[in-house]
């Protein structure tokens, strides 16, 4: 859990480029751009989950 | 992929000698935003540990000019310059700058070549002070130092050939037609996302400070020792920021000289903005406006004005701000409270958060069709290339240099266990807190 989601957001920015050289038009590109950027925040938020200390 | 010169967009035509001239003054004063970021960092700590913060910030501010004119400034590269290029797609992917090591060429570099490295030594400083805020009271000096090594010797080039060197996300606009390609005229990714960001990872690794997140209840408050170094930190950087910003935009933007005084208005009035949100919100919250939040607003505002304030109009830079001001106290006390974050300058918020939304307020902003997706892109390379690479460095880095301070260094305070003696010799330090 801790490193999962930081594996997770490289892959959501391979998700953003391959949107950039599949799709030429604007809206599906878009699309796709905020699916990785999606998975990219997913990523972040099981990162801070994981990372969060013990407390005491 | 091959080293050879990358197909960046043309250079802007030669400056003249009045916009050299112009520049240079303006980063000659652009180090006070270096140094009002200092003390808002020191400020903000304890004044057992205030003395190893100024010095921190000295030492790794030197550490990062000493190894970027080594080895960062040709891995940053500059357009035109040699390139690691990557050919996929029918494109061309400039990916790391291959050039100029130990400043090499300098003398024969055009002026505006040798002012844009200026600007690239000033923006690493200033990177590499942003985590030394958020590892307060805990994070050793020499690990400060190894990490501005990493920092400022491959991190901060890396961004800073995709953005400034004519690098692939600068190319953008000529590659996919996104508007011109990512923007960043003042460093709000590769200066102030990328620290943010490093400070996440820092805060991560590290830990919270002792005693910071007790077994049962909310977290301890630990307030900074000095509220005047901080509100004074905010003001010197107020300066340092109008002058970086101007001198960015002639830089990165090619804005003409005529163009500087509305830059400079938006930088003022983004950073006004934020702080008259941030002071309405906390003073709504807690009866009271809080000081070091509203001076985390001011800086977010000024932080978030470094992507914008050379393409946007009064009101929208005030709009900008404004955001960044209510989003900021809001965000800092639910990294502390729901996320356990211990981070004493509010680096990750100030600087990680804010940078990426200067970024994407850009966007909106510029008046290139496709300018979104750009910035969109950039700041999916941000949290999906550099965030990694930052915290696989510091984890690394840590296993050799451990970043945390022992535990008896850390209840003696770091001006004593680090640098045997206090910033305040005269102040008697009561014993609760010696060994709370």
């Amino acid at each position: 859990m801790k490193y999962a989601g930081l594996l997770v957001m490289p892959a959501g920015f391979l998700l953003t480029l391959a949107a950039l050289v599949l799709f030429a038009d604007p809206p599906r590109r878009l699309a796709f751009v905020f699916c990785g950027l999606a998975v990219e925040v997913m990523g972040l938020i099981v990162a801070v989950r994981g990372h969060m200390p013990q407390r005491g | 992929m091959n080293p050879m010169p990358p197909m960046t967009p043309a250079p802007a035509a030669a400056m003249s000698d009045v916009a050299i001239a112009v520049t240079l003054v303006l980063l000659l004063l652009a180090p006070l935003a270096i140094a009002g970021l200092t003390l808002i960092n020191t400020g903000l700590g304890r004044s057992r540990s205030a003395a190893q913060a100024m010095l921190g910030s000295l030492f790794l501010g030197a550490v990062a000019a000493v190894v970027f004119a080594i080895a960062g400034a040709g891995f940053a590269g500059l357009p035109g310059n040699w390139a690691v290029v990557l050919h996929a797609y029918g494109k061309t992917w400039s990916i790391l700058g291959l050039g100029g090591f130990f400043l090499h060429g300098l003398g024969s570099a055009t002026p505006q070549a040798q002012l844009g490295l200026l600007f690239e030594i000033l923006a690493v400083v200033m990177a590499v002070l942003v985590p030394w805020g958020s590892g307060a009271d805990r994070w050793r000096l020499a690990a400060g130092g190894a990490s501005a090594v990493v920092l400022a010797g491959l991190v901060f080039p890396l961004a800073a050939h995709w953005i400034w060197g004519g690098g692939w996300l600068a190319a953008l606009g000529t590659n996919f037609s996104l508007g011109a390609g990512f923007l960043d005229g003042g460093g709000a990714a590769t200066v102030h996302a990328l620290g943010g960001l490093s400070a996440l990872a820092l805060v991560w690794i590290a830990g919270p400070r002792r005693g910071k997140f007790p077994r049962e209840g909310l977290s301890t408050a630990i307030p900074g020792h000095n509220a005047v170094y901080v509100q004074f930190g905010c003001l010197l950087a107020l300066v340092g920021w109008l002058a970086w910003n101007a001198a960015s935009a002639i830089l990165w933007l090619h804005a003409p000289l005529t163009a500087l005084p509305g830059t400079a208005i938006n930088t003022l009035l983004s950073a006004a903005g934020a702080l008259v949100a941030t002071f309405t919100v906390t003073r709504a919250r807690f009866g009271k406006p809080d000081a070091s939040l509203c001076a985390n607003g001011w800086m977010a505002g000024l932080v978030a004005s470094c992507a914008y304030a050379g393409l946007a109009t009064p009101a929208e830079s005030l709009f900008a701000g404004a955001v960044a001001g209510i989003f900021t106290p809001l965000l800092v006390e639910g990294l502390e409270l729901a996320l356990s974050i211990d981070d004493p300058s509010g680096a990750v918020t100030v600087h990680g958060a804010a940078g990426l939304w200067g970024l994407l307020a850009a966007g909106f902003f510029a008046p290139q069709p496709g300018q979104m997706l750009a910035q969109l892109v950039g700041v999916a390379a941000l949290l999906g290339v550099i965030f990694p690479l930052i915290y696989l460095l510091y984890a690394l880095l840590n296993r050799v240099v451990a970043f945390r301070v022992d535990p008896d260094g850390e209840r003696m305070g770091m001006d004593l266990h680090e640098l045997g003696g206090g910033a305040y010799p005269e102040f008697v330090i009561h014993r609760d807190e010696s060994y709370r």
